[in-house]
């Protein structure tokens, strides 16, 4: 892949997450652009062109969201695009942010992502009935549960993995949430496999606790060329590698045990990375893990491991943060919070703020030189991948 | 967050925050109604489950037949040439206990989302459908329910059939299935 520009992370910034937001999805855009430009010292007018990550329209009853995000986003007067694939937007925002830099077009770019689920009532659960088949899924009752819980059981069926195992990737995750100042209220914590096996059934084998949150927040990030990050910082993470690879929306046509999308992404990133052996070159990794399974399955599509090996990994400590390949440090989402879009981008510069030394309390105990952040979304079958180094 | 910030934007608000009328609201009740052409491929299969037939198409290319059917081949991206009838028996790939609704409320009597691969499809062709008769507790369905079981389709009267995917209204274990 040949491309202009090497393109650096200079800054990022985040909302806190909560369950209900009294600011807008604007107010909660402008917050976390702002904190993204001090964070990198630069002013708003140094900004070239501004990239925007937020879910469907339906869940906040704005039509042409990307539009009315846009002020918020500082994308006044500015070449302004907005990207979507489900939840896999948040890690596209950046992959798009790094095209536009690294095509030689823009030096700086602002990339914002937002999601203010609370406002769908009862539950945004009811608007994401939209995304099935009209004529073979949504007469039966889908629900987004319910497609999670079928893959789930398929992995645990394919590779024996016990529900008490998977439980683990919860107990992880929700305590290391409770070092993340933006975790949303009431989401981290310190969980035995019981209480999250014994929690509320949802959808077996998904309990309340192995899924996360509604949550409103937003995130932002800024990108540079190398020329500008050579000027204002010292510090630069640099993007190594970005890949994305869609799989057929006919998923009760494949076999749900494994992402291979998810690997396919990963190869274009590792490969544009001159990453040959991610087991041994990736040092943290913020896999995606809207549900607890999700985590194990990203591993494996990650080619971080064998298929069905993830959850051995897990069990030997191997991703806590103070193991030899530390996974979702951040608390990720059942630690942290799952506004969509933003929980994505969240991750992403979790892997920044790691690779830099400024995570704090999260900070992973092996020295870290490259990072990687992955989401998956749309319905089943997209894999984003970006690979941060210094 | 970074060791270097230290203020996080955001006012988390509860719920009496908006009862107390401390936080104002506006609200806006949508109603939206649509109404979908089947498609060519999919209008044939409905009208196949109206005379309890499951219709599949047949790709030349890759030698599959697909389950639900399409006019194109998404592998081979050349039209697809024949319909196909398979079997309404199939077995289970994966199957789930839901206790939740379309609308996030809760059921108490779960239902059992699975999805079918069907008898006559090529293997790894499942359709997403529902379990039945396989008990109203966790414990009895779990008891009961296990990947790879022979199921049947279990149809509507044939004068109530609408030519839609709940003209079968679940799959059953199969009575002298091989496990």
């Amino acid at each position: 892949m040949g491309y202009q520009n090497r393109v650096a992370v200079v800054g990022a910034g985040l909302t806190r997450f909560m369950r209900r937001a009294q600011e807008t999805g604007k107010e909660l855009c402008f917050e976390a652009a702002r904190m993204a430009l001090d964070a990198a010292g630069l002013r708003p007018r140094d900004v070239e062109a501004v990239v925007m990550a937020t879910a469907p329209d339906v869940f906040d009853g704005v039509h042409m969201k990307g539009e009315y995000l846009a002020d918020g986003a500082g994308g006044f007067r500015k070449p302004y695009m907005r990207s979507f694939v489900g939840g896999g937007s948040g890690v596209f925002a950046a992959i798009h942010g790094w095209y536009h830099v690294a095509s030689g077009h823009f030096d700086t770019v602002l990339v914002v992502a937002e999601e203010k689920m609370s406002s769908c009532l009862p539950h945004p659960q009811a608007a994401f009935n939209g995304i099935y088949d009209q004529f073979l899924e949504r007469p039966l009752g889908v629900n987004l549960l319910w497609i999670f819980a079928l893959e789930m059981n398929r992995y645990m069926q394919v590779h024996k993995i016990p529900q008490e195992t998977i439980a683990l990737v919860s107990a992880k995750n929700k305590k290391n949430g409770l070092d993340h100042p933006c975790a949303q209220d009431g989401i981290p914590g310190d969980y035995t496999v019981e209480e999250i096996v014994g929690s509320e059934v949802m959808v077996w084998p998904v309990t309340r606790l192995m899924v996360s949150p509604v949550t409103d927040a937003a995130a932002a990030m800024v990108m540079v060329s190398e020329r500008v990050a050579k000027r204002i910082t010292d510090k630069p993470v640099w993007v190594k590698g970005v890949g994305w690879h869609l799989d057929s929306s006919y998923w009760t046509n494949r076999d749900l045990y494994y992402p291979k999308y998810v690997e396919y992404a990963a190869r274009m990133a590792y490969d544009m990375a001159g990453i040959t052996d991610p087991r041994r070159e990736i040092d943290v990794v913020e896999a995606y893990d809207p549900f607890a399974y999700k985590e194990l399955h990203h591993m494996e599509g990650l080619l971080l491991c064998d298929k069905g090996e993830a959850p051995r990994l897990l069990d030997k400590g191997v991703t806590q943060r103070n193991g030899e390949l530390p996974v979702c440090p951040s608390g990720g989402l059942l630690g942290v919070g799952n506004p969509i879009a933003a929980a994505g981008l969240m991750k992403v510069a979790e892997i920044f703020w790691q690779l830099r030394g400024e995570a704090g309390a999260r900070q992973v105990s092996r020295p870290v030189r490259t990072g990687l952040a992955q989401a998956w979304g749309d319905l089943m079958q997209v894999g984003t991948v970006v690979v941060l180094g210094v | 967050m970074s060791v270097h910030i230290h203020d996080y934007p955001g006012v988390p608000l509860k719920d009496r925050d908006i009862g107390d009328g401390r936080v104002l609201t506006t609200e806006w009740h949508v109603k939206a109604q649509y109404a979908w052409d089947t498609g060519a491929a999919l209008s044939k299969f409905f009208r196949g489950l109206k005379e309890g037939k499951i219709y599949g198409r047949w790709c030349p290319g890759c030698d599959r037949v697909m389950v639900p059917p399409r006019m194109f081949c998404e592998w081979c991206f050349r039209p697809t040439v024949r319909w196909v009838e398979v079997g309404d028996t199939g077995r289970v790939n994966t199957f789930s206990v839901s206790y939740v609704n379309w609308d996030a409320s809760r059921s108490a009597v779960p239902r059992v989302p699975a999805v079918v691969e069907l008898d006559g499809a090529s293997p790894g062709m499942g359709i997403m459908h529902l379990l039945g008769g396989v008990g109203d507790t966790l414990e009895e369905i779990l008891g009961r329910v296990k990947v790879g079981m022979p199921v049947q389709a279990v149809w509507k009267p044939p004068a109530e059939r609408q030519g839609a995917i709940t003209d079968i209204l679940y799959f059953a274990p199969r009575p002298g299935g091989e496990e």
